[in-house]
């Protein structure tokens, strides 16, 4: 076990044991074997993900020993699942894999059953009929479903997940949860004892920002008829005021008060108005929480109690988060202030427990299930609550989504040019039944070919006209590049996507939502929501 | 204007492709990189002729220097030896560690403790036909420009700040200029150079004396910041005060392991550590000291994951690609990278600075008071964020004789010389318009700096 924690160390301060827990007790299956492919997969092996089964019916060639380290030149004529699950396995001995010599279309005809068991699926170059009907499949069954390819210096994901969950959102830089626009009762009765004008001069220079700013605002609101400073000039006035504060020595100059600094500098952001986040507010009216029933996830169930605690409260506001920045204090006043922090979130903790508890006997809900730690995680993150849900495979192809249409129509080409050729590569791969520029000696006439391609394309898409802003050369570059994966393209893509399957398997931190594609001519990438 | 954008590497081909022995090239083996090496392309190098020589370049002539063996450089070797590159140095000064394993993907729970550079070398050389990886167990310091002039391009997949300083010292050392200034194209040897930090990275191109070099753009790299020592001995709040309590303090004054210092990797010193960091939280009613967290203050630890560094090395070979065969134009120059939230990349160009200290060829100016000591001088070498040196080393010449002003790093000159520290500058015999010469860990050469004194100002620039 220490070893395990050792060996998992620099990936554990990430995402914790709880997320740990997650990824070793997932089940990966991965769709034919490319370089993007075996690239995502053992970045997946590695940080030790539970088991991994590879589906592919084809062998080993040349061409793809060449250009992916998990196959073997030795192998050639070989099954490619069972070449790459044996060279895979090598990377971590705690993880299990497996093969299956099948065609990925035979599998959804005679035992479709066999998908539904993993995590995550990943397809690698999967087009057509075979691609919508997996996808098919796993949008039906809530199963989170991931499709990714390289072509030549251009990589393509796309995630396809009926809805995802996060508790753990981890935001970069969030606001501090300090209440000072209304403040609780124990922090008042706490604040009301201190004396500022009494303090000697070390216990003046120590006492928090929290602790100033509350005193403060306090003088200001009984100054204003109790309102806040709003507006940017009231801002500096403010802080003209909390300045005012720093003792003088005897000669009227400034003593050095590192926390009256601290004060002034956070004034902005203590006075964001607290307030439960649009995001958070948006979850709250989501069908799912409205109509929570027996059938309800613990995360709906908890979104339930949540919304109810809020609505009965005075204020109207979340559970206290209960952290305590650091900040310039002497460790007496510093404690002190962390535990009236702490403790009001507990409470808060406690009362949202009692509202869960509620929600679920109403809706006929097993009670207490849900357990004190994860109720914990929960409201400490309750600010950050995200649900995330992509359109299906299937609504994509049936109708582009407006961004894409919005890019393509604007006056500058983004990368998302790029999403709409690989469309074009696919009406070209179902009417040639190849891909473009795979022969040496058709490539070049195979631009006009695709070109074609790309008219149908934005004729069903009504805007035949948008053919004239995609110049030739992008056409030209992908015959050119003949759907060949360049090894350091396949590994970006690799990179991209592991992280992608491990936000899907740890419910941390926020996926795409829903396309993303990289740009390996500029080294630049962006998301589009299709 | 697009710095460097003009530059193209000059491939010197010697009778290619027939050379390659034919084990090492079986059928269809570089079809995928061929396709973008034998056709032409609109958004190929504007020089880019499509041939065959190409790969032939890349297979027998081209040379590739690989700086760290760690979680870049193993996921570098495989993507580079994977696109034709076969001719590979390696340098790693690092041993294997368990920690390692979770990204590190060429080494094995049998490995550790052997040489990075080593054991990545003989399983990329196993793994890979043809390829002729060479390691180097050692600093990047203990080679001189004679070794790194042999590269066609250098890439560093490195953690430490300094080391790619150092490099980038090198490399622009290497530059040569006619009689005119202007330098000469053949000595450019271009720099990829990637980083990453949890879910964050970055990747970037330094065309040496062409485009923006790391002294350029050296406020992107902020130096770490220190917990205030009255914090540390007097008013600790977190765990991380503590445990940094028993580093300084606590450890010099019991010795529990007698005279050894603090070591990082060893159980028993994180555990003392850890206990004692405990009881000294108990004291102030400090929660959340583990053992983990223990570990994480004194190696300052910074997390590290599979996927971001495949990203980033990913990012960084395929401009090597590009850089080698002209397939494709260089990204221009710099490329963020964090996958937190979303991906999110952000590519821009770092601009090359007219005063940098490494690459303008123009001495640096600074401006001191005729009364300022030395140590304000010295206090200014380190501090200023474009310089952010660690402990320079002052020579200077007074009356056609060569003097040592301060040197820390020989123990009997930083002696003889600790006493000038205080004194000014003008006692030191210093006049405006003063040549100092400057020695620094982070750069191969000597910095020469103009000093300017005059009553008026104080360290600015």
């Amino acid at each position: 076990m220490a070893n395990k924690q050792n060996k998992y160390d620099r990936q554990l301060r990430l995402w914790g044991d709880h997320g740990q827990w997650c990824l070793e007790n997932s089940k990966i299956c991965l769709v034919n074997v490319t370089a993007t492919g075996t690239e995502t997969l053992k970045n997946l092996i590695l940080p030790g993900i539970g088991s991994f089964v590879i589906v592919d019916k084809s062998r080993v060639n040349g061409e793809d020993a060449g250009s992916n380290f998990f196959l073997d030149p030795n192998a050639i004529g070989e099954s490619k699942a069972k070449v790459a699950t044996n060279l895979l396995l090598e990377l971590n001995p705690e993880v299990k894999g497996e093969y299956i010599e099948e065609d990925v279309a035979n599998i959804l005809e005679t035992n479709p059953h066999f998908f539904l068991s993993f995590t995550v699926v990943i397809a690698c170059n999967l087009y057509g009929e075979t691609l919508q009907k997996l996808a098919a499949l796993f949008w039906c069954n809530n199963i989170p479903f991931v499709t990714c390819k390289s072509f030549g210096f251009i990589g393509y994901l796309r995630l396809v997940i009926p809805e995802h969950c996060i508790i753990e959102s981890h935001p970069d830089n969030s606001h501090e949860d300090l209440r000072l626009d209304c403040p609780f009762e124990e922090l008042c009765a706490y604040a009301d004892t201190i004396d500022l004008d009494a303090m000697d001069k070390k216990d003046h220079s120590h006492t928090p920002y929290v602790i100033i700013l509350y005193k403060y605002l306090m003088e200001w609101k009984k100054a204003h008829s109790g309102a806040m400073p709003k507006t940017w000039k009231e801002k500096k006035e403010f802080k003209k005021l909390v300045m005012s504060g720093i003792r003088k020595n005897a000669d009227g100059v400034p003593e050095d008060e590192e926390n009256f600094d601290e004060a002034v500098k956070q004034v902005n952001s203590a006075l964001v108005p607290s307030c439960v986040p649009e995001k958070v507010q948006k979850i709250f009216n989501d069908p799912k929480c409205l109509q929570l029933t027996e059938e309800s996830t613990d995360f709906w169930m908890m979104v339930g109690g949540l919304r109810q605690f809020v609505s009965n409260s005075e204020n109207g506001l979340l559970p206290l988060r209960g952290s305590l920045p650091d900040m310039f204090s002497d460790s007496d006043k510093y404690i002190k202030l962390q535990n009236i922090y702490q403790g009001k979130a507990k409470q808060d903790m406690e009362a949202v427990t009692g509202h869960i508890s509620q929600v679920c006997t109403k809706s006929g809900c097993g009670n207490g299930k849900i357990s004190e730690k994860d109720i914990k995680r929960f409201c400490r993150n309750a600010h950050f609550l995200r649900v995330v849900r992509t359109r299906s495979l299937q609504s994509e192809y049936e109708s582009p989504s407006k961004s894409i249409m919005d890019s393509l129509t604007s006056d500058e080409i983004s990368d998302a040019v790029w999403y709409v050729l690989l469309r074009a590569v696919e009406r070209f791969q179902s009417t040639n039944g190849r891909l473009p520029g795979m022969n040496n000696a058709e490539w070049e006439s195979d631009v006009n070919r695709l070109k074609n391609c790309l008219y149908d394309l934005l004729k069903s898409w009504d805007i035949p006209g948008a053919v004239e802003a995609i110049s030739d050369d992008f056409l030209q570059e992908m015959c050119r590049c003949g759907s060949s994966e360049i090894h350091s393209v396949a590994s970006y893509m690799g990179g991209v996507t592991s992280h992608e399957v491990v936000k899907l398997i740890t419910a941390q931190y926020i996926p795409i939502c829903n396309s993303y594609i990289y740009n390996g001519y500029k080294s630049t990438s962006v998301t589009i929501d299709i | 204007m697009l710095q460097g954008l003009d530059y193209c590497l000059k491939m010197e081909v010697d009778n290619v492709v027939s050379t390659v022995r034919e084990p090492l090239n079986w059928s269809g083996r570089w079809n995928h990189i061929q396709k973008v090496l034998e056709r032409s392309g609109p958004f190929a190098h504007p020089d880019f002729e499509p041939s065959p020589d190409i790969l032939g370049f890349l297979l027998n002539n081209c040379k590739l220097l690989v700086i760290g063996a760690g979680g870049l450089g193993c996921e570098l070797l495989k993507n580079l030896t994977l696109t034709g590159f076969r001719h590979i140095d390696v340098i790693d000064m690092d041993t294997i560690d368990l920690s390692n394993l979770n990204r590190q993907f060429l080494f094995r729970q049998n490995d550790i403790g052997k040489a990075k550079a080593t054991v990545a070398s003989d399983f990329i050389n196993n793994r890979v036909k043809g390829a002729e990886v060479v390691p180097h167990f050692c600093k990047i310091q203990d080679y001189d420009a004679s070794f790194y002039k042999q590269f066609h391009i250098v890439v560093c997949g490195l953690d430490s700040i300094v080391a790619r300083r150092w490099i980038n010292g090198m490399l622009i050392s290497l530059l040569e200029y006619d009689e005119d200034g202007n330098l000469d194209q053949t000595s450019v040897i271009p720099m990829v150079d990637g980083g990453t930090e949890g879910f964050k990275g970055n990747a970037r191109i330094i065309l040496p004396g062409l485009s923006a070099c790391m002294e350029c753009t050296l406020d992107l790299y902020p130096p770490q910041v220190n917990f205030p020592m009255c914090t540390i001995a007097h008013t600790p709040r977190q765990p991380e005060h503590c445990v940094e309590y028993v580093k300084v303090f606590g450890w010099e004054k019991e010795k529990p392991f007698g005279d050894a210092p603090i070591d990082g990797d060893n159980p028993e010193h994180i555990k003392w550590i850890c206990g004692s960091a405990c009881e000294r939280a108990e004291q102030f009613g400090i929660q959340g000291v583990t053992y983990r967290l223990t570990q994480g203050v004194i190696k300052r630890i910074i997390p590290a994951v599979a996927s971001t560094n495949a990203v980033i090395a990913a990012a960084c070979s395929t401009e090597v690609f590009k850089l080698a065969s002209s397939c494709g134009a260089p990204m221009n120059n710099y490329m963020v990278f964090n996958d937190a939230d979303g991906v999110y990349t952000y590519t821009f160009e770092a601009e090359k600075s007219e005063t940098c200290v490494a690459c303008s060829q123009k001495p640096k100016t600074i401006h001191f008071k005729p009364t300022s000591q030395l140590r304000e001088l010295i206090e200014f070498l380190c501090q200023d964020s474009m310089l952010q040196m660690k402990s320079p080393g002052i020579t200077t010449t007074v009356n056609g004789n060569s003097k040592t002003l301060f040197m820390k790093s020989i123990p009997s000159i930083e002696r003889a010389t600790r006493p000038n520290l205080s004194k000014s500058l003008a006692d030191l015999g210093l006049s405006s318009g003063q040549e100092l010469i400057v020695a620094d860990v982070t750069t191969p050469n000597s910095l020469i700096f103009i000093l300017k004194l005059s009553d008026q100002c104080s360290a600015e620039t």
